[in-house]
């Protein structure tokens, strides 16, 4: 049943699709001269004024728009280079300021540093000096002591000895005896005593 | 409903007749569409032009970019010569492209479908082309004819078919544009007649054909207007930097 509907339809739409080329009343109506005189009438004149319009008032004005604006468009570039460059040579000037004064730094240290040596050499001269000197000094001073040393010791020799005598024996000793007999002593072991 | 695909170029009155003489310059459907084209390129590119703006808005962009393309164009094609014959070219140019791009509207009518609208158009160029080359040459730009480096024995031959070719440049010029627009507007009119005659049921294949055609018919409405401006262009080549 649907099928049947189906061809039938498609069967009466081929009786319309005769009227689609059915109209066949005079074929091209642009070889119909009857409008030529007005087409070409109106053509000239719409066409003419669109020329007219668009050369003397539109067309300037947009190639006057592009024109400026690529003159902008340069102009801003050019001021952007020449900014670009000015940056550039200031950051050059800054570089050469820091290594002058990297420089001048190292300069200082170096200076300042000889400076420190040469007052820490001075100073140890002059301390070397004093030194050698107090040693020369003492040096003396011990030859001095060691020359008086065996007068000493024999006095105190005699002294202790006569002390010893005093308490050994009980009685006095004349001092003059034991010094007597210390002197010969200390003559003759001298050198043992003191090596020369 | 299906009607005959050739009565959308019949070409009628609107409001009354007017005669000059034995003419009859009465206003028409095509005159309609001229008025119409001429005064939306006109609105469109005035707007454009009016705001110098740094970012450019969409109308003053498509303005400059229309510009630019024809300016391209014609540099490409005929040199820095042809400068002073811009504003014709881009007139031309957009004449030709709105008359076709209205035609896709449904229920317009294409002015460039005619062939006497595309054939005054393709004399303007033509006697424009040969006149600019008479100014710039003087009778040598009769040497068009006379190719350089062809045997003596063939050059009446070749001057003859030189000078037909030359003669049958508004022809052609004229009748490509015309024939691409009523051949497409005729298969689109078919196509939708056969949409309304196959129904429901068998329908869908023709208009599928059809949407297809819109977008092919809008495509070559922009490139026969592309076409004619450059073969002007290379016409005013020939007439601006005589090769031969």
């Amino acid at each position: 049943m649907i099928k049947k509907i189906f061809f039938q339809l498609i069967f009466f739409n081929f009786f319309f699709l005769k009227e689609v080329f059915a109209a066949e009343n005079g074929g091209m109506p642009q070889l119909n001269p009857e409008f030529w005189i007005s087409q070409i009438f109106w053509l000239t004149l719409t066409f003419g004024i669109l020329y007219m319009v668009l050369s003397k008032l539109i067309l300037p004005k947009i190639s006057a728009n592009l024109e400026s604006r690529k003159f902008q468009i340069q102009d801003n570039i050019e001021a952007a280079e020449k900014q670009r460059e000015d940056s550039e040579s200031k950051l050059k000037e800054y570089e050469e300021i820091v290594f002058k004064s990297k420089l001048e730094a190292k300069k200082i240290f170096k200076d300042s540093r000889e400076k420190v040596i040469k007052d820490i050499n001075n100073k140890k001269e002059t301390l070397e000096k004093q030194i050698n000197e107090e040693i020369k000094k003492t040096e003396k001073e011990i030859e001095v002591v060691k020359k008086k040393a065996p007068e000493k010791i024999n006095k105190i020799a005699i002294e202790t000895s006569s002390e010893l005598v005093k308490k050994i024996i009980g009685a006095e000793i004349n001092n003059s005896s034991i010094s007597a007999i210390v002197d010969d002593l200390s003559k003759k072991n001298r050198s043992r005593y003191y090596g020369n | 409903m299906a009607t005959n695909p050739m009565t959308q170029f019949e070409v009628y009155r609107i409001g009354p007749e007017i005669k000059i003489g034995i003419f009859d310059i009465s206003f028409t459907n095509a005159s309609l569409f001229m008025v119409i084209s001429s005064i939306a390129i006109l609105i469109v590119f005035n707007l454009g032009a009016k705001k110098n703006l740094m970012l450019p808005n969409k109308l003053q962009l498509l303005a400059e970019i229309s510009y630019s393309f024809v300016s391209k164009m014609i540099s490409d094609t005929a040199g820095s010569k042809a400068k002073p014959y811009f504003a014709f070219i881009f007139s031309l140019f957009m004449f030709v492209l709105f008359c076709n791009m209205f035609g896709m509207i449904p229920y317009t009518f294409t002015v460039t479908s005619h062939i006497i609208v595309t054939f005054v158009l393709a004399a303007f160029v033509f006697i424009g082309v040969t006149i600019i080359g008479f100014i710039k040459h003087g009778f040598g730009y009769l040497k068009l004819f006379v190719p350089s480096g062809v045997p003596i024995v063939l050059l009446p031959l070749i001057v003859i078919i030189e000078i037909i070719s030359y003669l049958s440049r508004p022809i052609s010029l004229s009748v490509r544009l015309f024939a691409n627009m009523m051949a497409g507007h005729t298969m689109m009119k078919v196509f939708g007649g056969f949409v309304v005659s196959l129904g429901i049921l068998g329908g869908w294949l023709p208009l599928s054909f059809s949407v297809a055609l819109t977008g092919l018919e809008i495509l070559v409405a922009f490139l026969q207007a592309y076409v004619f401006a450059i073969l002007t262009c290379i016409y005013l080549n020939d007439a601006l930097n005589l090769h031969h």
